[in-house]
């Protein structure tokens, strides 16, 4: 016999089953419509690729200089340690770049080629559409910069130790100082935390004013912030907002400022900064994700009125 | 449940009206062409089908609200608009994984096998497409979709007569059945008049005629007469009348077929001639009336 609460369990159950597969479905939407973002924009991972090639190339040149020089150069520390800190600064500048690039290019290119019309023939809503564009510079791009530079920093190191063999210089000198494993950990702190979150408004700007630009986003992403810096300092004579914007890219101020031509000591010292006690409580951190969270709220919305240009 | 219900279906762009209450019903498994001239509002009309702009009044698409509820309602709508809107830095084999991804009702096998008959390969890309090739790959698409509603906003527009004869010859053998409904907008009227099962005109973000073709056929007549009797043809007051080698051709809304063919010989209008008649008569008189 069946008693109400076993129609209600039931009706439960199924409602259950059936928002299990709804999730999987909305998961593997958003997984592909992510492929599709890689595959439109292949920028996206060849450039840290081409970046990295090009100064492993120099740093070959580099070190076979060196090599020719051995025993009139005088071993520092730095010597070691700076082509390293440019390897991850290159790398990241790169990042920092194609992020920005894409992010004002995807939604206003699909509009100039008509695909969108193609894009919304398919039961794919404007809010995964949104997200999965999001998640390509604030998870994606940080995540293979950091791979990148990871690889890149072994095969210097592997490099160095092959070209340095033999000739005297000890090479467990080289692994040690290079503090290649806490070099790592700060790095994907780095990149995982100011270039995902703290620099999530920069990239909710660019995807608002790339949903929305008649033509020219680049020129209607710059002109904003330059018309209020402008009108600030001709009418009140200050620069606070420049200071805003300068400072937001530089990053928050309780962020480990990464040098690997730190003594060990040191390295320790920021180590104990890795624990992501300051940088969650820091103010603008919160503010910047509210404001990343209006601009991505009104891009959904735009799109769902955009057609082509 | 009727397939599209729109009532006082309304659309503005500022000033101009797109739209001017529309009250439109397409049942489940009917072919209906749209037909209007440049800018009466049938690619308005679509596009709120679609669920691509808001509206007021209004619209039912297979029991959804198109703007609300688009990203559902497309699991059981295909569209192909008005020129090729397929990515062009794709590759067909992507556009089939990427379709099948997030697809529910796609069947990759099918689109493989509509597209093996084409000369597309695999591994194009489809900026190396020509414009026939790639409406090709669209319509393989969209055919593969077992979807409920088919919208077709000038589909064949810009091809050649071979690619635009196989387009509505592959799409009434290979996709079309009885449960099935498509929706069309066309200029080239000719090519599809066959096909159709109901008819809508359009002006002006109006509707100036609904039938279904059976109707159109009892409805009108055509009438071709030699000069000395176009007179007493012309006492029945057609609608329309045009010259043409040898006499005269008069076309009859709601007149005895029997009592005109005492006067010449009679046929049923193509949808061109019928369209010049009511659309082209249409805004002569609004014309007048201006004046």
């Amino acid at each position: 016999m069946t008693t109400p609460s076993n129609v209600v369990s039931e009706s439960q159950a199924g409602t259950q089953a059936a928002a299990v597969p709804a999730v999987f479905a909305g998961a593997r939407l958003f997984l592909w419509s992510i492929r599709r973002e890689l595959w439109e924009y292949r920028i996206v991972y060849l450039t840290p690729l081409i970046a990295a090639v090009i100064f492993l190339f120099s740093f070959l040149i580099h070190i076979l200089n060196l090599r020719r020089h051995i025993h009139s150069v005088a071993w520092t520390h730095e010597t070691f340690a700076v082509p390293y800190e440019l390897s991850g600064a290159l790398i990241m500048g790169t990042a920092l770049v194609v992020g920005l690039y894409y992010s004002l290019d995807c939604l206003y290119g699909e509009r100039r080629d008509r695909s969108i019309l193609f894009w919304k023939s398919l039961p794919v809503s404007d809010l995964t559409a949104v997200l999965s564009k999001l998640t390509i510079p604030l998870v994606f791009i940080p995540l293979f910069s950091f791979a990148v530079t990871i690889v890149t920093q072994f095969l210097m190191l592997t490099l160095s130790s092959l070209v340095l063999l033999g000739s005297g210089v000890s090479t467990s000198e080289l692994w040690v100082h290079s503090s290649f494993l806490m070099f790592s950990l700060i790095l994907l702190y780095h990149m995982l935390l100011v270039h995902g979150l703290w620099y999530a408004p920069i990239y909710g700007w660019m995807l608002l004013m790339s949903a929305w630009s008649p033509r020219a986003p680049v020129v209607w992403a710059i002109l904003p912030p330059f018309i209020i810096c402008g009108v600030e300092k001709l009418s009140l004579n200050t620069t606070y907002f420049l200071h805003f914007i300068a400072q937001r890219f530089m990053g928050p101020d309780s962020q480990p400022s990464m040098s690997a031509s730190m003594s060990a000591n040191q390295h320790h010292h920021f180590a104990s900064q890795l624990i992501p006690h300051h940088f969650f409580t820091e103010p603008g951190l919160w503010f910047g994700l509210v404001v990343a969270a209006i601009f991505v709220a009104a891009t959904v919305r735009l799109r769902r009125y955009r057609g082509p240009i | 449940m009727a397939c599209i219900e729109a009532r006082a279906l309304r659309k503005t762009y500022g000033a101009t009206v797109a739209l001017d209450g529309i009250n439109l019903r397409v049942e489940e498994g009917r072919i209906l062409g749209l037909i209007g001239p440049n800018g009466a509002g049938k690619t308005t009309a679509l596009n709120a089908i679609l669920g691509l702009t808001p509206y007021q009044g209004e619209l039912r698409v297979l029991g959804r609200d198109p703007w609300a509820e688009r990203d559902q309602l497309m699991r059981d709508v295909c569209f192909i608009a008005d020129v090729a809107v397929l990515p062009r830095w794709i590759r067909v084999a992507d556009a089939l994984e990427y379709v099948a991804g997030v697809h529910p009702r796609f069947d990759r096998t099918k689109a493989e096998m509509f597209l093996a008959r084409t000369t597309i390969r695999l591994t194009n890309k489809v900026k190396e497409l020509s414009k026939g090739m790639v409406t090709q790959l669209h319509l393989a698409l969209v055919m593969a979709i077992d979807a409920r509603l088919l919208v077709l906003d000038e589909p064949t527009l810009g091809l050649d007569l071979l690619y635009r004869k196989q387009f509505y010859d592959s799409l009434l053998t290979d996709y079309f059945d009885r449960n099935r409904t498509i929706v069309v907008t066309t200029h080239q009227v000719e090519e599809i008049e066959h096909v159709l099962t109901d008819l809508v005109f359009m002006d002006r973000g109006r509707i100036v005629l609904k039938a279904t073709m059976e109707e159109i056929e009892t409805r009108y007549v055509e009438l071709a007469v030699r000069p000395e009797r176009v007179a007493a043809a012309r006492a029945l007051k057609p609608i329309d009348e045009r010259q043409v080698l040898g006499g005269n051709v008069l076309l009859f809304d709601h007149v005895d077929r029997q009592q005109l063919a005492a006067l010449g010989d009679v046929r049923t209008p193509s949808i061109a001639d019928l369209f010049v008649a009511v659309v082209g008569n249409n805004a002569g008189q609004a014309q007048g009336a201006v004046q």
